[in-house]
């Protein structure tokens, strides 16, 4: 049985911390593709032709509707062994991670363009604007603007599960916590503790901005 | 019952004050009413008489001011105070108890009806009684069949609140304010919300029960006619103050007050 | 890829199957009283009901669901003393703590969606405090929550498959366990089948969820045909609209 220990703490800080760097470009990957991949896939399946709008609501439902865990060690495994297995963890973990939540972002944005009125795309159509105008100029901004406080949130939310990574061998904080574990014979209590405070510590803030950004947008005059 | 022969009023308002934060909507208003006496009050928006009726339904709590025995601030029903209790002598501002016990007596009727979208009408009109007055289900269900009758909706009790016409609703929502038995009934603007074609089946059931029954009315409403007909007394509002108060037809037919006057050219044009 | 294989290895995954599905409904059930204990007590006009509360949301949503869960089952039992007998109930209450977080801000919200007129009416028929939570908001409020709740179900049986990773042998676990023998190479077509298995109980969630809402709806006098949202203020909609609806 282990027990609580001021000096491991101080010990384990540095290796956590790495992991929880780790985290943050995960994070940052991962979340661009989920924040450009999920716009992508919103205007694919509002104004794509009938297949890809088949294909693409089939496959990000599956998506959504399947484990995250599950998803990364089917992608690990396929790419190391059919692939390329030269292909990092921490680059299959990412492009995983990112294609999860775009799932989820390109909800975000459908809701945000099923909020624009039916008018501004009738409009669109008595100007007859090509299409890259209609969505660039007309529909691109306001929904844009419904739509980001939703899609900062997943992110958020997404930056929360990047230590699922951690069974394909990413090195984030719990796989840090068990490798010193495995080194020293101690450490996981204190590891998975300042795994939880960091990313108390590290959401928080991001929260509560996030918030703020939603009352902000929806004062706007738009 | 209070019976219409005793003098002691049955609502006082002893100067009273409300604002919502910087607004002052009444400012030291004081009035009487009379047990059984039916008063309409009138006046532009904003002048303060919704909040009247709100205050004594104690949705709203007014502005209390120090020392009420000298300075008053009081709302006073059937010779007890209300918006206060006694303490030891003194009066100090009611607490959720008293108010609980005191609006036991005191029945609204809302403009957007609010009746109870997730029961039928039957339920609407039993569930307080049964819950807040502790009758049984079969006596509350006699009383609501009675109500529902006299409201002309018995073929309805079974349907939910969608399921109506907004003046079926409303209507509704008078048999639920009767059910309780209230000995003050409070109407706010309660056929704004409707449709012109309803209107007169609502006003005809609020016509009914002034003249069959001895309850005390205040209305607000925009329906002058209806004011007129059922009104023992108008009061003209504005800025939270009486301007001119009289009987129907005086305060109709000629109105002393320029603002009384403007008002109901104003109104007679809508 | 050797299908056979998988199909012959079917009859080991009835088990681990149970273990996915006790661990997403236990969690489930014990989210849903944290939801509702938590998001009432976050209504609450009382600051000193409500600060606690919101600072347990607030805790649990802040932080990693994954590393909740192994600090429940790990670091937990050190800490505080307190020794789970199995790995899978401190999974369960770290999921259910983590969800019913989440969750509660449904409830909350649902609650604060009840027009003001209905707790007006609520006053002038002098009903108590939880004569009014329980006849008039809360039935109202449930059909507007369910289908949050019905996502919050759906991410729970995902969150699921954490369970496999504190060594509780669900069907991700198991599908490692035989997939990984004689270096991996045949986890692929394991992993696929978990897959599929998963969506179809994603998929059995959402339909139980509909007919919940359906059977909800019908409970407030409201035809589950109709537009879902707005169907609260069918009142006020008939009220400017004019007809019966």
């Amino acid at each position: 049985m282990q027990e609580w220990n001021n000096e491991t703490v101080v010990e384990i800080f540095p290796a956590i911390w790495d992991g929880f760097l780790v985290v943050l470009q995960v994070t940052l990957v991962a979340g661009i593709i989920a924040v450009l991949l999920g716009l992508l896939v919103a205007i694919g399946e509002r104004s794509g032709p009938p297949w890809l709008k088949r294909v693409l609501s089939g496959f990000f439902q599956f998506i959504r509707n399947t484990p995250l865990l599950v998803q990364v060690l089917f992608v690990w495994t396929a790419t190391s062994l059919y692939i390329n297995p030269e292909w990092t963890a921490f680059a299959v973990g990412s492009a995983v991670l990112g294609v999860h939540y775009a799932s989820y972002t390109s909800e975000s944005y459908r809701a945000g363009i099923e909020a624009i009125p039916k008018g501004q795309w009738e409009a669109a159509t008595a100007l007859s604007l090509p299409t890259h105008r209609v969505w660039g100029a007309i529909i691109l901004p306001q929904m844009l603007r419904r739509s980001t406080a939703a899609v900062a949130n997943w992110v958020i939310a997404m930056f929360k599960e990047v230590p699922t990574l951690f069974a394909i061998g990413v090195l984030e904080m719990i796989a840090q916590a068990q490798k010193y574990q495995g080194q020293n014979y101690t450490g996981v209590v204190e590891g998975y503790t300042i795994a939880g405070i960091l990313f108390l510590a590290a959401s928080y803030p991001v929260a509560v901005a996030a918030r703020r950004l939603e009352n902000r947008l929806a004062k706007s005059h738009f | 019952m209070p019976s219409p022969t005793s003098n002691e009023p049955i609502i006082r308002f002893d100067r009273v004050n409300k604002s919502f934060g910087d607004l002052n909507v009444l400012n030291g208003l004081s009035f009487d009413i009379a047990p059984a006496e039916r008063v309409t009050l009138i006046g532009p928006s904003g002048s303060g008489k919704t909040t009247i009726l709100r205050l004594l339904m104690t949705l709203e709590h007014i502005t209390p001011v120090k020392h009420p025995e000298e300075n008053g601030g009081v709302m006073w029903v059937e010779g007890e105070p209300f918006s206060h209790m006694d303490k030891g002598g003194k009066l100090v501002v009611a607490n959720e108890r008293h108010l609980r016990q005191a609006r036991q007596k005191i029945g609204m009727v809302f403009q957007q009806f609010n009746l109870f979208p997730n029961m039928t009408v039957m339920r609407n009109v039993t569930e307080a009684q049964v819950h807040t007055l502790k009758r049984s289900k079969d006596e509350a269900a006699a009383k609501a069949k009675e109500l529902l009758d006299l409201v002309g909706l018995s073929d309805k009790v079974d349907n939910y609140p969608s399921q109506l016409s907004g003046g079926q609703q409303q209507r509704v929502a008078i048999a639920r304010a009767l059910a309780m038995d209230p000995d003050i009934l409070l109407l706010d603007e309660v056929t704004s919300a409707l449709d012109p074609e309803l209107v007169a089946d609502v006003l005809g059931v609020l016509r009914d029960v002034a003249s069959s029954t001895n309850i005390t009315m205040l209305i607000v409403t925009h329906e002058m006619g209806f004011a007129r007909d059922v009104s023992d007394r108008i009061m003209m509002f504005d800025k939270g103050v009486i301007v001119e108060e009289g009987a129907p037809e005086a305060m109709f037919g000629d109105p002393r007050e320029e603002r009384t006057q403007d008002f109901l050219r104003a109104v007679r044009s809508e | 890829m050797d299908f056979q294989a998988v199909i012959d290895s079917l009859p080991r995954y009835a088990e681990p199957l149970l273990v996915t599905i006790q661990v997403t409904v236990a969690s489930a059930a014990l989210a849903l009283l944290v939801a509702f204990a938590l998001g009432l007590m976050t209504s609450s006009k009382h600051l000193v009901v409500r600060t606690p509360a919101r600072v347990v949301v607030e805790f649990f949503r802040g932080s990693s669901v994954v590393v909740q869960l192994f600090w429940f089952a790990i670091a937990m039992p050190v800490i505080l003393g307190i020794q789970f007998d199995y790995a899978i109930a401190a999974a369960i209450i770290a999921l259910a703590l983590n969800y019913g977080s989440y969750s509660s801000e449904v409830v909350r919200s649902a609650i604060a969606s009840v027009p003001k007129g209905q707790l007006e009416a609520c006053t002038a028929l002098n009903f108590t405090p939880i004569q009014r939570m329980r006849l008039v908001i809360l039935p109202q409020a449930w059909p507007e929550m369910i289908p949050s709740l019905c996502s919050f179900a759906i991410m729970l049986l995902k969150a699921s498959a954490l369970v496999s990773l504190i060594s509780v042998t669900d069907i991700t676990r198991m599908a490692t366990l035989i997939g990984g023998q004689g270096g991996g190479v045949n986890q692929l077509p394991h992993l696929a089948l978990i897959l599929v298995i998963y969506f179809v109980l994603a998929w059995l969630i959402w339909n139980g969820m509909r007919a919940l809402e359906r059977k909800a709806k019908r409970g407030v006098g409201i035809d589950a045909k109709l537009p879902k949202n707005r169907a609260i203020d069918a009142p006020a909609a008939a009220a400017g609209g004019g007809g019966a609806a």
